[in-house]
């Protein structure tokens, strides 16, 4: 597979994937606004300055916006075109990286892509944001889930299906650390509320956004506790959106790849990876609190971004061609 | 939606010999179309575009700073083309291939068709499509023009003429295929009574083209398509076939030369390759030698091609004979090659560049169409009869300070077929023809091809940087 190739399906991967955790992360947080008593200006900018935090683009909106009212936020987080991570930058991004591998994704995934794509810079997207806000981020939601059934029903399992693989599995893992990571920037009115209503209600709202809510009450019945909550989103070995889980197969993708065996390392990228996943197997979650979550989850995300750096070391980068070089010696060889 | 007041207005119409007399080839479309109210008429009409824009069947325009990615516009009355016609047409290009081939490969090494003065060498050798780096160059299979789409038009009499033979990089393939499945889907129940030649195995014949012109025998041959790029206006083209052939699309980024042979940048390293279909101009093809600032070429490509490491398709230096001022001399190279009348006649045209034909170029602008000798897309053109005056002094300017560069040929009223035109229901439009020619082991011609019309009343401008459409072309079984 070309190395160009491999990055441009790695790209679009996570930038569908991105898309979607933006999709979610804004709806359930609208949602959330509904149960709040009182909504001032103050509590507006407490309830959604964690979400712009989150997504690591706070400068930015400011620079853009005064106040972090609930529509600048949405508009911000959705349609902005100067926002890299709004949901329209990661849909163009997704499909622009479709363009450049149309002939090794199937025709299926293309389409879709390219409907939503076509969705959202058409008249009708505005206008269903303006009149059902809920349908609309389903409407991006759907077709990401689309998307990956596609990717799952009809793609043949070779190297691009791996690679497609590393890239929705990298930011669905870094995704999940930073949904988990809005409860620690959202303030709670006294420290008495710890265990309240708000405090219930958001950790809710966080396992809403990661698509948990329902696979955690399986497992721990309506005991809403924020070590298992976190415990859940980092450690389960079973759920798909958890830390562990994705970095798991993080590193059985990187492994087929390369052919090496899973015991062992072959490049930069599965020795960060499989030292990762031993952090993640034999972790605990008393071990995080101790080390505070927060700090906890930065630190997971630098490891993702070096597995990230050293899959594109490994596999994507070009030397960049010195054309000037490359032109001389041809030229002498011609005479 | 009903032909009862369409007119011919005196031009040649593929579907009516006159108003109200249905041609035998098309009974069956009329009755089709006869039967179909205006609605299902409009909802098939929106249901092929949406189909076109969600597969993204674009090209894109750069007139405005955007890059629009738009959809060619589809007509859904296809032009139906009878057995015999096609017999004729079939016959004619493969003739004509033939005769370009040995063309660009004496061309290339003896010029024997210069030593007898059959051409003036000067026409060939100071072309700048003639490639002297490619002189005494043995091309796999002795084949320079591999992929070839002709443009035919029919006139007034409904002769058909070869306009232009384009046997560069030429594009449009996609949409032939493309509108078939797009027909298939709002007629489903038309095609199987219709008794229509299918489409579908070009891309099977490209590939088997291809691997016939590796230059490795007793290994599978590595094919690559060589695009420029995603924002190039045919990249969609350049997809398609690669997904249909099961082939790498490669950007000139993604190849490298050592030791004059091929390779691409792949996750496990350099893999070699044997056949490049390029879709990028000679000019940009190689920058150690031609174009030094293409970013889009591979440097060293053509050391390959001169080690015979990479079978290339088309060869490089191919537009010498499609250059229109050879043009003007295909049917001498048919004569002398071949020792054959030509199948197909040319239009009518004129040299200025020659004395005689010069005095009679210049003194009739206003009745003759004059094109620059190595324009394409319809650009560098000018159709006298319907210039302006500014438009006729500058091409008097142009054409007296290089008569090299241009050609003139008389008018013709290309033939026209009934369009769909919005509110004013069925008109004539004027069209023409592309088929798609590949010249492997055999000369093989998809049945059919690319037929363009000028959507604009009266225009004879096809192409779709202008405004053109297309429609689906049906070669049938039967006569």
């Amino acid at each position: 597979m070309l190395s160009r190739v491999a990055d441009s399906i790695y790209w679009m991967a996570r930038y569908i994937e991105r898309a979607e955790n933006i999709a979610r992360l804004v709806e359930v947080n609208l949602q959330l606004l509904l149960d709040f008593q009182d909504v001032d200006d103050a509590k507006l900018k407490e309830h959604w300055d964690p979400l712009i935090r989150s997504t690591g683009d706070e400068s930015r909106f400011y620079e853009k916006f005064e106040k972090a009212t609930s529509e600048s936020v949405l508009e911000f987080l959705t349609f902005d075109p100067e926002n890299p991570n709004s949901v329209l930058s990661c849909v163009c991004n997704a499909r622009e990286n479709a363009r450049m591998v149309r002939d090794q994704i199937t025709a299926e995934m293309w389409e879709t892509l390219n409907k939503l794509y076509l969705f959202l810079k058409s008249g009708r997207a505005r206008q269903l944001y303006q009149t059902d806000i809920h349908e609309f981020y389903q409407q991006i939601k759907e077709h990401s889930h689309l998307f990956q059934g596609l990717a799952h029903a009809t793609v043949t399992r070779d190297e691009g299906y791996d690679f497609l693989q590393v890239g929705a599995f990298i930011e669905r893992a870094d995704k999940t650390t930073r949904i988990l990571d809005i409860k620690y920037h959202m303030l709670l009115p006294s420290v008495t509320d710890v265990g309240g209503a708000v405090d219930v209600a958001q950790w809710i709202a966080i396992l809403r956004s990661a698509s948990a809510y329902e696979a955690f009450h399986q497992i721990y019945v309506a005991d809403v506790n924020p070590a298992k909550i976190a415990e859940f989103l980092i450690f389960s070995e079973t759920f798909p959106r958890s830390i562990r889980f994705c970095v798991q197969k993080l590193n059985e993708r990187l492994h087929r790849i390369s052919g090496c065996p899973l015991a062992n390392y072959s490049n930069e990228a599965e020795r960060l990876c499989g030292r990762l996943l031993s952090e993640l197997n034999y972790g605990s979650v008393e071990e995080v609190f101790q080390e505070g979550l927060h700090e906890y989850l930065d630190r997971i995300q630098d490891r993702l971004n070096e597995i990230g750096g050293s899959t594109y070391k490994a596999y994507m980068f070009l030397p960049p061609v010195d054309m000037e070089g490359e032109i001389q010696v041809q030229q002498q060889q011609q005479q | 939606m009903h032909f009862e007041n369409y007119t011919t207005d005196g031009f040649f119409d593929e579907m009516f010999e006159a108003p109200g007399k249905v041609r035998p080839h098309y009974q069956m479309l009329a009755e089709r179309f006869d039967r179909l109210s205006d609605e299902d008429f409009e909802e098939k009409r929106q249901a092929v575009d949406l189909s076109f824009l969600r597969a993204g069947v674009t090209f894109t325009v750069y007139s405005d700073n955007q890059g629009t990615e738009r959809i060619m516009p589809f007509d859904l009355i296809p032009r139906v083309i009878p057995a015999d016609e096609w017999s004729l047409l079939e016959r004619g290009l493969k003739q004509r291939l033939e005769a370009l081939n040995l063309f660009l490969h004496d061309i290339y090494h003896d010029q024997k068709i210069l030593k007898d003065g059959i051409i003036p060498p000067s026409y060939v050798l100071s072309s700048k499509d003639f490639r002297r780096e490619m002189m005494g160059v043995d091309v796999p299979r002795n084949i320079y023009i591999h992929i070839c789409g002709t443009d035919l038009i029919r006139d007034d009499k409904g002769q058909y003429l070869v306009l232009e033979d384009n046997g560069r990089c030429p594009s449009g393939v996609s949409y032939v295929l493309e509108n078939r499945a797009a027909m298939r889907r709002a007629f489903p129940n038309l095609f199987p009574t219709a008794g229509v030649r299918p489409v579908e195995h070009y891309a099977e014949d490209l590939l088997k083209m291809l691997k016939y012109i590796s230059p490795v025998q007793g290994r599978e041959p590595v094919v690559a398509i060589l695009t420029p790029g995603v924002y190039n206006s045919a990249y969609f083209e350049h997809c398609f076939l690669a997904r249909q052939m099961g082939v790498e699309i490669v950007e000139g980024r993604d190849l490298v030369v050592r030791d004059s042979k091929v390779y691409m940048r792949t996750t496990k390293g350099l893999q070699q390759v044997d056949v490049i279909y390029r879709r990028i101009n000679d000019d940009f093809l190689d920058p150690s030698v031609f174009n030094p600032d293409s970013l889009l070429g591979v440097p060293g490509l053509l050391n390959a091609v001169r080690a015979g490491n990479i079978g290339l398709a088309n060869a490089i230096g191919t537009g010498v004979a499609d250059d229109k001022v050879m043009y003007y001399f295909v049917p001498r190279m048919i004569k002398y090659y071949l020792d054959q009348d030509p199948i197909l006649p040319n239009v009518e045209t004129y040299l200025p560049s020659e004395k005689q034909d010069y005095d009679y170029v210049i003194n009739n602008l206003d009745k003759l169409v004059v094109k620059a000798a190595n324009e394409a897309g319809g650009y560098g053109m000018l159709m006298g009869p319907w210039a302006s005056k500014e438009e006729i002094a500058k091409f008097h300017e142009a054409v007296s300070a290089n008569p090299r560069n241009y050609i003139a040929q008389n008018p013709i009223s290309l033939s026209r077929h009934p369009t769909y035109c919005g509110e004013a229901g069925f008109e004539g439009r004027h069209i023409d023809l592309r088929p798609y020619i590949i010249c492997g082991e055999d000369i093989k011609i998809t049945p059919g091809g690319l037929t363009r019309v000028a959507l604009r009343k009266g225009s004879l401008v096809v192409n779709s940087s202008q405004g053109g459409g297309a429609k689906d072309t049906w070669v049938l079984y039967n006569e």
